[in-house]
């Protein structure tokens, strides 16, 4: 049953990724990108990480992928200018060997042994988290609430029309 | 049960679309979503090794590595805004006037 | 939360999600005739009254109404995401009602953070609103999506920090625990809701609540006096009146989540017989959800719409630094009561 699961939002997780470098408008990319975002949340609490999957959707689904459509709808972008390319060629060498270099990926991983055993192990709640986040984590902490500041009042001195 | 290996490998698919993505797409805004897609990979696989080494390290880390991702996310399209402003296109191809 | 998930027994599990599924869409349906009627009678006219006794066949009319229309698809409109617009503002709306407890042993599922996923699943609606307004390709629905997203956002951190401060008393994140929490007494007669204990969040999660779902006096999304409707301009039969049970689902469900966390969910005095009290505890659930419905609807009736501007001043530098501030007298006071 789980792996049933497992394989259904694998599938739905790689198709979007897939849809988000093939589509030509950028709007229909950021809802694939989407997409991708919630069927990696459900492969999360398939691995017992509850807490993260939910904070995956608020922040991640629910957060950053609005402002990308925001500012989509902002621009209002025309369709995928074409144009100025003068290396379309290179695609049909990187594909190749990109795939090459996912099966020596796959290779190597192929027999990694041990199963994820849900029945035990950790739990991913938020006290979990929280309590490592508090005492072994916490300069991290901190400093991720700075780089956050930093990142706000940078959006904000960028996007000004006079400086 | 499903074999940790299963996730790695989904994480090293996904990794390897975002950075297709990125060498291939011409839309600025494009680039940012496969960074996304790279970074979710990563997250994948950090809570998968948690998972199976029994320990919340790696999925705290990812606590951080979303932290990141939303920032960059944020000065990025910023960043997107005020570009788009000057040239009137996204197309990083004609972001040129610093190359030789 | 996988060992639950596979341990349920199926057949209950169906049966509560028919009970409260089948409840809530017919509370939905009433909800448009409740508004109707109060809005009326603070306007000081009788309502609908025609269509069965006090008018209370009328939602059964509006629906036949909505099926019957003409569907009308505007020529330069995005289809398929014209089409998918209305259902991805309905299906995160219904979906939250799967984690509320209308009673001790009448919820459909109790996840572990069961409150976050709530957020999770309203924060997902707003893509409803900003695809409806963006693929409808005319200039009021996307000035109705721009406004209402960047509301919607803005609003939904006051909302989540807002409550920050009864799960510090709680010490849970699961809805089901957060209400058992609260059934001792403060005081010996004084029911401990903590409604009494965090007044000024029960104030700002109500006022980011109807921020949050776009009623008035924050409905900048569809106002009606200055964009045509808003975001669904467009819309016509079934996709308006999925767009309109969406509203109403966000309603109850924050309204819900009020009774849960601030005046004690299903708690209530218990008299009577055995088979009576089974029962009472969601008949005080929907009670307490209705007073705030009714509170929705009364502002809707009585309050003017400010400015947007205003808006997003008041939700920025006074909503958000309030919240801030209760979560760490909050803190403050429950590690001094700790020790």
């Amino acid at each position: 049953m789980m792996q049933t699961i497992f394989f259904v939002f694998a599938a739905v997780a790689v198709g979007a990724a897939i849809n988000v470098l093939v589509q030509k408008h950028v709007m229909y990319s950021a809802l694939s990108l989407i997409l991708m975002l919630t069927a990696v949340s459900v492969l999360f609490i398939l691995l017992r990480a509850d807490f993260l999957a939910v904070i995956q959707v608020i922040i991640y689904a629910g957060a950053i992928m609005v402002l990308f459509v925001f500012v989509i709808m902002l621009l209002n972008l025309p369709q995928d200018e074409d144009g100025a390319d003068r290396l379309w060629w290179l695609k049909f060498l990187g594909i190749p060997l990109g795939l090459f270099f996912l099966f020596l990926v796959i290779a190597t991983l192929w027999n990694v042994e041990s199963s994820v055993d849900t029945r035990a192990g950790i739990s991913g709640s938020a006290g979990a988290i929280g309590h490592s986040l508090f005492t072994d984590f916490l300069l991290p902490f901190e400093a991720t609430s700075l780089l956050i500041l930093i990142a706000l009042m940078g959006a904000v001195v960028f996007a000004k029309k006079d400086l | 049960m499903i074999p940790v290996g299963w996730y790695l490998i989904l994480g090293a698919v996904l990794f390897l679309i975002g950075a297709l993505g990125f060498f291939i797409k011409r839309n600025m805004i494009a680039l940012l979503l496969s960074i996304e897609i790279m970074l979710n990979a990563v997250n994948l696989t950090f809570v998968a090794f948690s998972a199976q080494h029994a320990q919340i390290s790696g999925q705290v880390f990812v606590f951080f590595v979303l932290v990141v991702a939303a920032s960059e996310a944020a000065v990025g399209l910023a960043l997107v805004i005020a570009i788009f402003r000057n040239r009137e296109s996204l197309n990083v191809d004609r972001s040129n006037l610093l190359k030789w | 939360m996988i060992e639950y998930l596979m341990d349920s027994e199926f057949l209950l599990l169906l049966l509560k999600i028919i009970v409260i599924f089948g409840g809530v869409m017919g509370a939905l349906a009433y909800l448009t005739w409740l508004e109707r009627k109060v809005i009326a009678r603070v306007q000081m006219r009788p309502g609908p009254t025609r269509v069965g006794p006090f008018g209370l066949l009328q939602p059964i009319a509006d629906g036949l109404k909505f099926l019957f229309k003409e569907d009308v698809i505007p020529t330069n409109a995005n289809t398929f995401l014209y089409v998918a617009a209305p259902v991805v503002s309905l299906i995160p709306a219904l979906l939250s009602f799967s984690v509320i407890p209308f009673g001790p042993s009448l919820q459909i599922t109790d996840l572990g953070v069961g409150l976050l996923f709530i957020f999770a699943i309203t924060s997902l609606g707003v893509y409803g609103i900003v695809l409806g307004g963006w693929s409808s390709n005319s200039k009021y629905p996307l000035m109705g999506a721009m406004r209402s997203s960047a509301q919607m956002i803005s609003y939904e951190l006051s909302l989540t920090l807002s409550v920050v401060g009864v799960l510090l008393i709680a010490n849970t994140l699961s809805l089901a625990q957060i209400v058992v929490s609260q059934q001792r007494t403060l005081l010996g007669f004084i029911p401990r809701w903590n409604i009494f204990l965090q007044p000024v969040a029960f104030l700002v999660y109500v006022i980011s609540a109807v921020a949050e779902t776009n009623r008035l006096p924050f409905d900048f999304a569809e106002s009606e006096q200055e964009l045509v409707a808003g975001w669904h301009t467009e819309y016509s039969s079934l996709k308006f009146a999925m767009f309109m049970l969406a509203e109403y689902a966000n309603m109850v469900t924050v309204s819900a989540l009020a009774t849960i966390m601030f005046l004690g969910g299903w708690a209530g005095p218990m008299f009577g017989p055995a088979l009576l009290q089974t029962a009472l505890p969601t008949v005080w659930f929907v009670l307490k959800v209705g007073v705030f419905i009714f509170f929705y609807v009364l502002m809707r009736a009585t309050v003017p719409r400010l400015r947007y501007d205003q808006l997003m001043k008041f939700g920025w530098k006074f909503l958000l630094p309030l919240s801030l501030a209760n979560i760490v007298l909050t803190s403050l006071i429950v590690a001094i009561a700790a020790s």
